[in-house]
């Protein structure tokens, strides 16, 4: 089958879908989007956590017949979709130029220089929440689709909006400094 | 007050980005816009994909394999089997080589490979799979100690020719090593009370989230170049070229990206079948496994059943421990040997016993195969002698802190293994000072607008508003080695380049360093800016066309690689400087008398005199050199006495584990787990903190929920998947405050101590010991489930 749906605000369409195949199989091996990763395909992990049309889902447990016509935003997106949130001025968001000062420093490798990155991105970044960052798109887009409607959350409320998004790596703690960073560099912004 | 020295860092500290600064991770910009590639992320055009048929019990003979409906798949493109192998080499393994590539005959084990597919979508390759027709004769199985060594027990391997065979009691045990100091018969006459308990200790995970996946590509020499994740890129080498039938050089390896490892990427997975694939059908072939089939694609950590007696005088002083240790190796040896070792040599753990008698053992059985996991064979014993410690304090009427303390090893301590502890050994300050920590505040769940059940136990179940629920406290501290040990050639390899690119000085460090999320490509680039003074460094993809790095383990990555990248360095900073002499050396007199750095891009004297710019000592010329670095030997241990010089570093971790326990369920909060620990130089505290956070949250794992069921009847895994194997989440895992000591060792780079393992060993006892408290039950095995607080 085909199925046309916009990703990260760009119209896509899909041929040849096998109607068993998930909206994370499409994004990963058919439209070149990796970035939503594969830990358990069953809705455990979190870590294909795509937003369709604004809510976060598990994108393994979607079938791609099921996004026609939607909106899905993924980790590749991100920044853009955070970008637009900050123009629209109206959740509190943290300018693009903004974010840019936060540029990680000591970059040791000419790739992914100069990109980009939404307030969530650039805060796993300096608070050490990336180690194998397996983990790490899934939780960038829950964390920022709950401070986009909970920007001074607590640390109960980031647990409980992280609980679908399982780390093996870092024990969580640099997880939550990164998400109370990025709350905090948000509220500043404003 | 701890023994130790500060750490003297030949080179200044003026160079920006180096070592003790908390620089941020060269790939995480590319991991935080969903650009890294992992393993499971490679494409390429005209791929196929594999799949692995698994064997569907635990122990049996193969009676047919039928092949020909799967063959007959529309997509399919191959289908092999045992005879479909293309060389008379058909078994690999990590130090035995009992491990067939495909089931030969029989099988050992549930979810053993028997046949693989290529096919041009997943699901075809999958549905091919469950077409072929295989008729097992199952046989009896092998599941524990008794029915390994009973009288008429079946062997897991017949006509074993292994290096171990020879000094084992029974064909079914892998491994055995006693460790014997002293006399304890005659210490135990000293004891005032004795302590003996029984543990045991369940199947733990590995659970790393990048699933086992990888790409093999057919080369036009008859070659094939395979893009993996992996531990230790030339340990695969040596494994997977011989079965393939190709000279080394014709495999070549690229580490892909890696989610996670902990000891789970050791042993081979996907790597040799898609390479067998991929050389029958010309074709790219790309495996990856699903979350069910990772459960049975990887080792996982030994259960462990553990008798120990300790024995103390009245004044609180061990008088001996005499233990036995039995690992549960399943059906292929993977590392277990090793992990023996390790068992037995740091089985008393980090306390002065003069008097031990202690014996480990692996048996061969049906059930999954075991290996590394993070700890490797310490975490076990640390469980059960932590538990006694416990034990013992309780019956002298002593603090457990101070009981320890009394007892702690410090450097100069003898080992069991009579090896002297030649570098610091805070033990009992580390306990003091996470004994120190501020206490969490009691009934923090309260709040003006009621119970905050987030942070109670149950969570988000609504199980309880507070009644029921007693807190409890307790402590534990552990010893785990760092590096290969028992006479292992463990050593690593860096190449490292300088040269001016666009006007800069720059540094490229090229190893064979298996990156799977610890950090160590940080680590690098801080090295080769402290040692070289650039503030550019470039990190090579790590793959087989530089020497060995090592594996990924042990904790020894920074010590040997790092090691390594520091030795190079070094060498090529001699030679710049070398250079700067021959240009420059008649201008200044400094250049023949002073002790010359290089620092934020210039030759410095140590004075801080500017000799030069590294751009005009360096011209258009680069210099570039590859060399080996090795730790200093170690020894193996003697098969009968265990005695022997057979480790390179200890590395030591203590917890405060602070729970509430719903006692009416038997549900359990951890709300905090303190750790503090020895790192001998943080190279990157921010790094260093992340390790500490994720071992020890490995370790509340093991305590309250992980364990991988088998069924003692069939040997058949019950709960391979995310649903049924739990992992702790973020509303599961607590504050982890980390106080850490910096104590140099004076054997390492910077007098680093590896980190990576410690804080999973104390974590677990602290958090058994803290619900003990709680619950005044004895609790001995782990995981706890609610079953064994209730009684029910």
């Amino acid at each position: 089958m085909r199925v046309n749906f916009t990703v990260n605000g760009r119209p896509q369409e899909a041929d040849d879908v096998w109607e068993g195949e998930s909206l994370l199989y499409v994004l990963r091996e058919r439209l070149g989007l990796p970035g939503s990763k594969n830990a358990c395909e069953q809705g455990e992990c979190g870590s294909c956590t795509v937003r369709l049309d604004g809510l976060p889902v598990c994108s393994c447990l979607v079938a791609a017949g099921q996004v026609e016509g939607r909106e899905v935003v993924t980790v590749e997106g991100l920044a853009d979709h955070a970008g637009q949130r900050a123009c629209g001025s109206d959740a509190g968001g943290t300018s693009l130029d903004e974010a840019k000062q936060w540029q990680a420093e000591g970059a040791d490798s000419q790739a992914g220089e100069g990109v980009e990155l939404s307030p969530i991105q650039q805060a796993f970044i300096d608070a050490g929440a990336v180690q194998c960052g397996f983990c790490t798109p899934g939780l960038l887009v829950a964390a920022d689709e709950m401070l986009e409607h909970n920007p001074d959350p607590s640390d109960a409320d980031i647990r409980e909006a992280l609980s679908g998004n399982l780390c093996r790596c870092t024990g969580y703690e640099k997880i939550m400094d990164a998400v109370r960073l990025a709350a905090a560099r948000q509220s500043e912004g404003v | 007050m701890p023994n130790g020295v500060p750490t003297k860092i030949t080179q200044g500290s003026r160079t920006k980005g180096g070592i003790g600064e908390s620089t941020l991770r060269p790939d995480g910009i590319l991991k935080v816009t969903g650009e890294f590639a992992y393993s499971s992320d490679m494409w390429h055009e005209d791929m196929l994909w594999g799949q692995i048929l698994r064997s569907t019990v635990a122990h049996a003979e193969i009676v047919s394999i039928d092949t020909g409906e799967a063959l007959a798949t529309p997509g399919v493109y191959a289908v092999m089997t045992y005879d479909d192998l293309p060389t008379e080499v058909k078994n690999y393994g990590l130090e035995i080589q009992d491990t067939p590539v495909l089931a030969h005959g029989k099988v050992r084990h549930h979810g053993e490979p028997v046949a693989i597919v290529a096919a041009d979508h997943p699901e075809t390759a999958r549905r091919a799979a469950a077409r072929i027709r295989v008729e097992y004769r199952e046989l009896p199985v092998i599941t524990d100690e008794a029915s390994a060594t009973a009288p008429e027990a079946p062997l897991v391997h017949e006509n074993r020719t292994d290096h171990h065979i020879g000094h084992v009691p029974h064909p079914n045990i892998v491994h055995r090593q006693p460790i014997v100091r002293g006399d304890v018969a005659e210490a135990r006459g000293r004891a005032d009370v004795i302590v003996r308990g029984e543990y045991h200790f369940g199947m733990q995970d590995q659970a790393f989230l990048g699933p086992e996946s990888g790409l093999a590509v057919p080369a036009e020499d008859g070659g094939v170049d395979l893009y993996v994740a992996t531990q230790w890129l030339h340990s695969d080498l040596r494994q997977i070229a011989p079965v393939l039938g190709l000279p080394p050089e014709k495999v070549r390896m690229t580490l892909s990206g890696v989610g996670g490892a902990f000891g789970g990427r050791e042993d081979l997975s996907m790597q040799i079948h898609a390479c067998l694939l991929a050389l029958r059908t010309g074709k790219p072939v790309k495996i990856v496994y699903n979350r069910f089939e990772s459960f049975f694609g990887h080792v996982h950590r030994h259960p462990a059943k553990l008798y120990y007696e300790h024995g103390a005088t009245r004044e609180g002083k061990l008088t001996h421990v005499k233990c036995r240790i039995v690992l549960d190796g399943g059906a292929y040896a993977s590392a277990s040997p090793a992990v023996v070792g390790n068992a037995s040599s740091l089985g008393v753990g980090p306390y002065v016993v003069d008097d031990v008698d202690i014996e480990a053992v692996a048996l061969y059985t049906n059930n999954p195969p075991c290996g590394a996991m993070r700890g490797f064979g310490a975490v076990q014993a640390c469980f059960a002698y932590e538990a006694q410690m416990d034990k013992v304090a309780k019956e002298l009427g002593m603090d457990p802190v101070e009981f320890r303390q009394l007892n702690a090893m410090e450097q100069g301590t003898l080992m069991p293994t009579g090896q002297p502890v030649d570098s610091p050994a805070p033990v009992a300050e580390l306990l003091r000072r996470v004994k120190a920590m501020p206490m969490p505040p009691e009934r923090q769940w309260e709040s003006s607008e009621g119970p905050d059940v987030r942070q109670l136990p149950g969570g988000l179940s609504n199980t309880t508003h507070g009644e029921g629920v007693v807190r409890g406290v307790g402590y534990a501290v552990g010893i785990k080695n760092v590096g290969f040990s028992e006479g292992f050639d463990d050593y690593s390899t860096a190449k490292v380049r300088m040269e001016v690119i666009a006007g800069e000085p720059v540094a490229t460090v090229h190893t064979a360093m298996a990156e799977v999320g610890q950090g160590g490509v940080t680590v690098h680039a801080q090295i080769a800016r402290t040692e070289l003074g650039v503030g550019r460094v470039t990190i090579q993809p790590a793959d087989t066309q530089v020497g060995s790095a090592g594996s990924t383990s042990a904790s020894r990555q920074t010590y040997l690689t790092g090691g390594a990248v520091k030795h190079a360095c070094e060498l090529v900073r001699e030679e710049v400087l070398d250079k700067g002499r021959r240009k420059f050396g008649s201008y200044h007199p400094a250049w023949a008398t002073a002790e010359l750095l290089l620092e934020r891009g210039k030759v410095v004297t140590d004075a801080g005199e500017v000799l030069a710019d590294l751009v005009d000592v360096l011209g258009d010329e680069a210099v570039e050199l590859e060399r080996e670095w090795r730790h200093r030997p170690t020894e193996p241990f003697d098969l009968r006495t265990g005695q022997g010089n057979g480790h390179v570093q200890y590395s030591f971790a203590a917890h405060r584990a602070v729970v509430e326990v719903d006692t009416e369920l038997g549900l359990v909060k951890v709300v905090e787990l303190a750790c503090a620990q020895d790192v001998g130089k943080a190279l990157n505290p921010l790094s260093v903190a992340g390790q500490i956070q994720g071992g020890t949250t490995q370790g509340l794992g093991i305590a309250v929920m992980e364990e991988i069921v088998v069924d003692p009847r069939t040997a058949k895994v019950k709960n391979p998947s995310f649903t049924d194997y739990l992992i702790p989440t973020i509303l599961d895992t607590p504050t982890i405050p980390v106080d850490v000591l910096e104590l140099a060792d004076i054997n390492a780079p910077y007098g680093l101590r590896g980190i990576g393992e410690a804080p999973t060993l104390s974590s677990t006892p602290a958090v058994l010991a803290a619900i003990r408290d709680a619950t005044g039950l004895e609790l001995n095995r782990t995981p706890v489930r609610p079953e064994h607080l209730t009684g029910t």
